[in-house]
């Protein structure tokens, strides 16, 4: 057995993986030197997935979707992409890229998603979900109040996880390779025995959870055995653990359909097993790299079906395969290891890609070769992001997390986080100038904001109106999130996942805000020049005229940089006051996907100049050319705000020219690892870095054939550039590029 | 003749800073400076305010922030003495050319003799210095130009190394937009073998040569 091998600790005793690495793993300060190209079968295996994703392209996006049986974690046999090349097996499906059917979401959902391509579901599983099985989507439309729905179909709260799964659980997928289902099942079946009455809700609800996570880990070995694979007992060897880990992810990605299903921080757990196979001399270095290969190869792979108008806030298809690779310890060492360069390797392998999302969680301690092999791989791909190790493990409390989605801490096992999407702030803030009203319709949307009839705008007086349109606001979303996340554990629970999580864990539920910018910008020019509101005969604001200049956020200014601050920390205290389903702890990002084009069509015409349906800037990124200090100033005006504001994320992406980070490639290196350094020094959460010029983009729209996998961050993920609409190309194009620091 | 900053050349006009607000910006962005990095007054010319750089760079080195001047060498007076003497933790120094008329047809100025002199100075000093060199095919990439310049500098203890500026014609249309003529039009950018073959005879003097 292998586990006679590895140094011992309390992991032997109870499930507990961050001992397992902190005792086993063996840190790595070396450079990238020891790196191999991929195996020969890699490459075959990776020209046949090319082949298929060029199809895919062709077919509307979609190869090929299942209509005959609900996906599940053993609902599929045996897949293959060319069985004889395949060192690391298994698909979702039973072809490649062929998509499933998970109704449990949302019958009509896939319904619609399916006619979309033309296709329908078998008749018995049409017959089961419109007549005999309830969904998560049906619950909550059940229990939505007509406030709620309001706030939805006006565009004040958008792209809620309530017609399609939450996501953002990661399961520990490292636990099946390290200690084998049997074992899992046995720690389950203690804990089940542990929840005794007096049977309250929460106890018997916690009793079913349990239970349901027992029979999907049953599932596993079902889903395993199709593979003859035996995961009931613990990985051997390194390409076992990879295998297992990889198994494990499997499952969760046949049961759910989330929105993001990140994959946690596996790196340095399997550097552990191929260390171990490499210092016994049973595989050399090709091995090694061609596991992870095989691995993020399969990793890419991974599809979901979605309907159309999903694509407007989650554009081109992604699935976020988050793993989080680097940091340090709480006891000084850095977690990075060979694998964690083998992870960025796969990146030169096997070409740049979007998926998995490789984040790098960077801490000025880390050793100096990792980073600048990570400044060269961003350079030269544009795939990966960086997230603040030092910030993130000091204020929240563990050495041993994955990122959910693009920029929010998770304990690994040990907590889980419930998605919320995001509230239109800017859209809020309108509010605030017309009475509580929309400023499209004129419907009421809150009471109690005086009817604003002033020529110019006060500031004291739309802030003090502001502040009660925000927190009506919170209390609208806060009853959403609850019925959602209610409805989601009934209709919809991630079992498979959450039986790789520790019974019971912490819940943090993430709420959301879009619009930073705009409100900033707004108020910046309400408070230093003089706004006077153009009101139609209904007495709404359907335009504003600037007298005078004002600061603008993105240049390093305080007068504007603190009232954005500000009013993220306005809004999280409305939010954190209220009481959230299971006892989660209130948490916010700023952020918002690629949702920042669809939020600014559904939002008027707003104080800073900007006109009614101009997209916003992404997440907590400055307006698109008003930025105009440099690249350093606008990084200084997003750190100043305050990740304890924002537990849940600060989401900031990057375009550089590559001659403006330097002359050379040593130059350019050097820069962007100090431009990081300097940028979380100052307790900044996350840096999206695309370095590349306009005009590649604007080539690729032309002859997209010519850049099937050109690859660019657009907030807090990245996506193929070509999968892109016109229209969300068109956005990334407009955006910032600074041609200087 | 060839500057790729033009907009720069005119002395009067620019707006004014006032020193604390300059240092408040510094300060910004010290954080992202790394080991290597400071703040380089280049220009036109930075010493043409020199008076003024003393309490500037006063000023950045109590805040432990690396000091730089990029310059021409052309204004040797006590003011510039001072900076080089006390302040500058590094000085980026542009030699034209090796001969007076060369001095004389690129920059218009007689001028040789004090950028010689201002190195002199510097070695004196023994603070840090580089030297930068364009490189233009046929006016200064000359073989007995580049022996001449490692000769006359061979001994100079404060030359960490000598950066090698290819000549480009980005500058060209700025000079177009700003009416007046480009006069260096008809020169061209050196072959990769033009700019190995300096790169190896200035090896033979310096302790290291870096080709920007």
């Amino acid at each position: 057995m292998i586990a006679e091998k590895f140094k011992k600790g309390i992991w032997n005793n109870v499930i507990n993986l961050r001992d397992f690495v902190t005792k086993n793993v063996t840190p790595y300060h070396g450079t990238h030197d020891f790196l191999v190209g991929p195996s020969e079968k890699t490459q075959k295996l990776w020209e046949v997935c090319k082949e298929a994703t060029k199809e895919e392209r062709a077919n509307n996006g979609v190869r090929s979707v299942d209509t005959e049986i609900v996906s599940g974690v053993s609902a599929f046999t045996a897949g293959y992409i060319d069985k004889e090349n395949e060192v690391i097996v298994g698909l979702q499906t039973d072809e490649l890229l062929k998509r499933a059917m998970k109704p449990f979401g949302g019958f009509k959902v896939v319904q619609k998603a399916l006619s979309e391509h033309g296709l329908k579901p078998n008749k018995d599983i049409s017959e089961l979900f419109t007549k005999y099985v309830k969904t998560h989507n049906d619950g909550v439309f059940d229990a939505y109040t007509s406030e709620i729905k309001k706030f939805r179909s006006l565009g004040f709260l958008t792209g809620l996880p309530d017609n399609y799964a939450r996501g953002r659980i990661i399961g520990d997928y490292r636990r099946i390779a390290l200690y084998g289902v049997d074992r899992l099942v046995e720690a389950k079946k203690a804990d089940l025995e542990a929840i005794e009455g007096p049977m309250s809700d929460k106890v018997i609800r916690l009793r079913e959870e349990v239970s349901e996570q027992i029979k999907a880990l049953k599932e596993m070995v079902v889903m395993g055995n199709y593979y003859n694979l035996d995961l009931a007992r613990p990985a051997q060897n390194a390409q076992e653990a990879v295998q297992w880990t990889y198994m494990a992810y499997l499952a969760a990605v046949k049961e759910q359909d989330g929105a993001a299903m990140s994959l946690g921080n596996v790196s340095s757990f399997l550097d552990i097993f191929i260390e171990k196979d490499l210092e016994e001399g049973v595989i050399t270095e090709v091995e090694a790299q061609e596991y992870i290969d095989q691995f993020v190869m399969k990793l890419r792979m991974v599809r979901h079906l979605r309907m159309e108008a999903y694509d407007e806030i989650f554009a081109g298809d992604p699935t976020w395969v988050t793993e989080a690779i680097g940091g340090m310890f709480e006891d000084g060492r850095t977690k990075v290891t060979k694998t964690s360069f083998r992870f960025l390797h796969t990146l030169y392998n096997l070409g740049p890609s979007p998926e998995p999302n490789i984040t790098i969680l960077w801490s000025y301690s880390l050793p100096q070769n990792f980073k600048d092999y990570c400044a060269k791989v961003s350079i030269d791909t544009s795939s990966i992001q960086f997230e603040n190790d030092e910030l993130m493990r000091s204020l929240r409390g563990s050495d041993d997390y994955g990122i959910a989605c693009c920029v929010s801490y998770q304990e690994l096992g040990k907590s889980i986080q419930f998605f919320g999407a995001r509230t239109n702030l800017a859209k809020t803030l309108l509010l605030a100038l017309n009475g509580g009203r929309c400023e499209f319709t004129g419907t009421e949307m809150v009471k109690g904001i005086p009817a604003y009839n002033d020529e110019y705008l006060d500031f004291d007086k739309v802030m003090a109106n502001f502040k009660i349109a925000m927190k009506e606001v919170a209390r609208v979303y806060n009853d959403s999130m609850n019925i959602i996340h209610y409805m989601h554990d009934k209709y919809y629970y991630e079992k498979a996942q959450m039986a790789l999580i520790d019974t019971n864990p912490s819940i943090n539920i993430a709420y959301g805000i879009a619009g930073l910018s705009i409100v900033a910008d707004s108020l910046s020019a309400i408070k230093h020049a003089k706004v006077k509101p153009i009101r139609n005969e209904q007495g709404l604001t359907v335009d504003f005229e600037i007298e005078g200049e004002f600061p603008k956020y993105g240049n390093d200014d305080d007068r504007v940089d603190l009232l954005a601050s500000a009013a993220v920390a306005d809004f999280n205290n409305e939010l954190k006051k209220l009481p959230v389903y299971k006892d989660a702890e209130p948490t916010m990002s700023v952020l918002t996907i690629t949702s920042n084009v669809s939020y600014g069509k559904k939002t008027g015409s707003t104080p800073d100049g900007r006109n009614q349906g101009v997209a916003f800037a992404p997440g907590a990124n400055p307006m698109h050319g008003r930025d105009c200090n440099g690249a350093i100033a606008s990084l200084n005006s997003v750190s100043k705000i305050n990740y304890d504001d924002s537990k849940d994320g600060i989401s900031n992406t990057f375009s550089i020219v590559p001659k403006s980070l330097g002359a050379n490639e040593e130059e350019q290196i050097e820069n962007l690892a100090t431009t990081l350094d300097g940028y979380f020094s100052r307790n900044a959460q996350h840096l999206n870095v695309n370095v590349l010029n306009k005009e590649m983009l604007l080539d690729a729209m032309e002859n997209p054939d010519e850049y099937p996998q050109l690859t660019i961050r657009v907030s807090g993920y990245a996506v193929n550039f070509v999968r892109l609409t016109k229209e969300q190309q068109l956005e990334v194009i407009t955006r910032s590029f600074h041609e200087s620091m | 003749m060839y500057c790729h900053n033009p907009d720069t050349i005119e002395n009067s006009g620019g707006t004014e800073y006032h020193i604390e607000d300059l240092v408040e910006l510094a300060l910004k962005m010290k954080p992202y400076f790394g080991k290597k990095g400071g703040v380089t007054v280049s220009g036109g010319e930075p010493l043409l305010q020199s008076k003024e750089l003393i309490p500037f760079f006063k000023r950045l080195k109590e805040e432990g922030i690396h000091t730089n001047i990029d310059t021409n060498g052309r204004i040797l007076n006590h003011f510039t003495q001072e900076l080089l003497d006390e302040y500058a933790d590094l000085v980026m120094l542009d030699i034209k050319h090796m001969t007076e008329e060369g001095y004389l047809e690129l920059t218009g100025m007689s001028c040789k003799e004090t950028t010689f002199n201002f190195a002199k100075y510097r070695e004196k000093s023994g603070k840090k210095m580089w030297l930068r060199y364009v490189l233009i095919p046929g006016i200064t990439n000359k073989p007995e130009l580049l022996h001449a310049m490692g000769s006359y500098f061979k001994d100079y203890k404060t030359i960490e190394k000598i950066e090698i500026q290819p000549y480009h014609k980005l500058g060209m249309h700025k000079w177009e937009a700003l009416g007046w003529e480009y006069q260096l039009k008809d020169a061209r950018e050196n072959t990769p073998e033009e700019l190995e073959e300096a790169s190896k005879i200035l090896s033979q003097y310096f302790k290291e040569v870096k080709i920007n």
